[in-house]
């Protein structure tokens, strides 16, 4: 029975190229965007070195202070990130580290731009870079604000070409900064371990910084599970609460949050709520939206393709009704035919998501990005495309099967 | 075994309203060979569609087998079709994607039995109706008489005791009308299969055992 319904499956696409053909590509095309689309999102959210513990890791980046009539808010400064979020309950690791800055290092007679980032040592301990040579910035470096960086390999290649750079000196404006490790390449869609040069946070010509209470800092915080988010979020709401509000006279509340990356992502794509809140809720309906009509569209253009195809099959549909198929059954060969039709664009989809995937990683709109196609999520959209397989058959299907056999094989009718 | 009583059908489409039989009374026995004729349009079709269980009725009784098969659901409807009842049309109706034996072989699809099975009853019935060397052909590559003969093979596959011909020389010229005619008259008479044959060859009709004659949707002989 099987056999018989594939064969028949596999002409009748064969005899319609050009309608198969549509089909084919809306199916693969969608499969392809799907996969690339996801493959950039896990590339961003998902726990992949160096940020290993991305699970239960919290961020602290925005800082409102709020009023009657100003606002302001931005990065943190060192003074409100020791003030309020040092020493929260449950947090096994806290890191402060720079926003990443555009410098220019002078090497070779040539001008490089890098992404310079300040850090702690604590950075290196909660974030598992992979070290080509040498090491991370030691507690002492920091502590004493020593002219020591880590750089990428990338940099390495550009200032360093004739080989290792350990012990050797970058120069970034007007400092020298002596390499004292070299890591991997770290996407630019992985915002907090992303950069091109880390020096100590300390390494700077004035200690300003330290007296800031906005200025360019993140928070990281490694919790000891995720269970430690709760009372630690709790604590933190509690601490802001009951501060002292700086410039009283223009700011009466000051807010703060320790978010997942999925949540900075809300806040930043989608918007906060009055108390500064992500819009965690309206990114993901925004995204399973468009994933929903994504996949909707080439069902339609099944639906409509297989409407189509009805008629023409008429006489089919009769002489198998005559002969003692039910509804039933003429129901399961049509969706059968829709599946094979779906499986063979499914194949061709994972084919032109590998080509998508590394056409987007060769164009370089992602730094350092190294792009996978990820099967588990190629899966997800092949379940979806047999999801919407059997949607997009079963309406042509039961039209189908609901045709008259009396009608069309009293001959006249066609 | 077949028993229409007071049979009538009455078509409804918007406005209109077309009686296409009236109060018809038709016996098929066992191993009857039965012709039936008359103008187009009178309503010949629509018998055979109710005696294939294809189509119900507007008023009287069908029965099966002296049990009136109305109240009987779809499912039991098609599974009857499949066992007792082959169909052979004008105009063939084989699907042109399927070779020969896979044509044959779609009656036994809707039952119980495995595909090496299948595969054997599908070829002893093409070759049955002397088609053996084709039976990997596509319709497409057969004469008209050629193609009919594997509908014929199609009809008998599946043994039934009732065979509906609508018209099945149709489209034949009448060398090849006759091979199918003397198909038809062979099984009838070694099988006992029940024949009902709608055709406007009165030659034909002449070889059967009776023929029932229809004028506007009226018995009429
Ligand atoms: N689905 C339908 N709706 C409305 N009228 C119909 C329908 N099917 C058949 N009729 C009408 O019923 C009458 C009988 O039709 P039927 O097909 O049984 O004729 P026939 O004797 O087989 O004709 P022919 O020799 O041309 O095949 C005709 O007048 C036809 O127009
Ligand atoms: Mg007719």
């Amino acid at each position: 029975m099987l056999t018989n319904y594939l064969k028949l499956a596999l002409k009748v696409l064969a005899r319609r190229p050009f309608f198969t053909f549509v089909s084919l590509f809306g199916i693969s095309f969608t499969l392809a965007v799907l996969v690339t689309a996801t493959a950039v999102l896990d590339h961003a959210f998902g726990p992949l070195a160096p940020e290993v513990h991305r699970e239960r890791t919290l961020f602290l980046d925005y800082l409102i202070l709020e009023g009657e009539r100003s606002q302001r808010s931005g990065s943190p400064g060192w003074v409100f990130l020791e003030r309020y979020v040092r020493d929260l309950p449950g947090v096994e690791e806290m890191s402060v580290y720079s926003e990443p800055r555009r410098v220019f290092a002078y090497q070779t007679g040539e001008k490089s731009g890098l992404q310079l980032k300040r850090t702690d040592a604590a950075y290196w301990r909660i974030l598992a870079f992979d070290f080509l040579e040498g090491g991370p910035l030691a507690e002492a470096d920091v502590d004493g604000g020593a002219p020591v960086a880590v750089i990428n390999e990338t940099t390495r290649d550009r200032l360093f070409p004739d080989g290792t750079a350990l012990d050797r000196e970058v120069l970034v404006e007007g400092q020298a900064f002596r390499v004292v490790g070299v890591v991997a390449d770290v996407s630019q869609l992985r915002t907090e371990p992303y950069a091109d040069l880390w020096v100590p946070l300390t390494a700077t010509k004035t200690s300003q910084w330290m007296e800031e209470f906005h200025g360019d800092l993140h928070a990281m915080l490694l919790a000891e599970s995720r269970e430690a988010f709760g009372p630690l979020r709790a604590e933190l709401a509690a601490r802001l609460a009951a501060a002292d509000v700086p410039q009283p006279e223009r700011f009466d509340r000051m807010l703060a949050y320790a978010l997942e990356p999925f949540e900075i992502a809300s806040r930043e794509i989608v918007g906060s709520d009055d108390d500064g809140r992500p819009a965690t809720r309206e990114l993901q309906a925004l995204l399973v939206g468009a994933l929903l009509l994504f996949l909707l569209l080439p069902s339609v253009n099944l639906i409509n393709v297989n409407t189509s195809r009805i008629l023409e099959r008429a006489p089919e549909i009769g002489v198998r009704k005559a002969f003692g198929a039910s509804c039933h059954d003429l129901l399961g060969q049509f969706l059968l035919e829709n599946l094979v039709l779906t499986l063979v664009g499914g194949a061709l989809g994972l084919l032109l998501s590998v080509f998508a995937v590394e056409a987007v990683a060769a164009t370089g709109w992602i730094r350092y990005a190294d792009l996978q196609v990820n099967l588990r999520v190629f899966a997800w959209g092949v379940c979806f495309m047999v999801l919407f397989a059997l949607l997009s058959g079963l309406y042509p299907a039961w039209r189908m099967a609901r045709l008259d056999p009396a009608d069309i094989l009293r001959g006249r009718s066609l | 075994m077949i028993r229409l009583e007071h049979v009538q059908k009455t078509y409804r489409t918007d406005r209109i309203e077309t009686v296409a039989l009236t109060d018809i009374d038709l016996d098929v026995e066992k191993g009857a060979f039965l012709s039936i004729m008359g103008p187009s349009g009178c309503g010949k079709s629509t018998l055979l569609n109710l005696m294939g269980l294809l189509d119900r009725p507007s008023e009287g009784t069908v029965r099966l087998d002296g049990e009136a098969v109305a109240s009987w659901e779809d499912k039991r409807l098609a599974r009857l079709r499949n066992q007792r009842i082959g169909f052979i049309f004008q105009s063939f109706h084989l699907i042109p994607d399927l070779q020969v034996v896979d044509n044959v072989e779609i009656p036994l699809l809707y039952r119980s039995s495995s595909a090496g099975e299948r595969r054997r009853t599908a070829l002893a019935a093409i070759e049955r109706v002397g088609l053996g060397s084709r039976a990997h052909h596509f319709p497409s590559q057969l004469s008209g008489g050629q193609q009919q003969r594997v509908a014929v093979a199609r009809a008998i596959v599946g043994r039934p005791d009732l065979l509906l011909a609508d018209e099945p020389t149709g489209n034949l010229d009448s060398h090849m009308g006759d091979e199918i005619m003397d198909l038809l008259e062979e099984l009838n008479q070694e099988h006992g299969t029940a024949v009902v044959m709608v055709t406007h060859d009165e030659r034909l009709a002449g070889r059967t055992q009776r023929t029932v004659r229809l004028f506007d949707g009226r018995q009429v002989a």
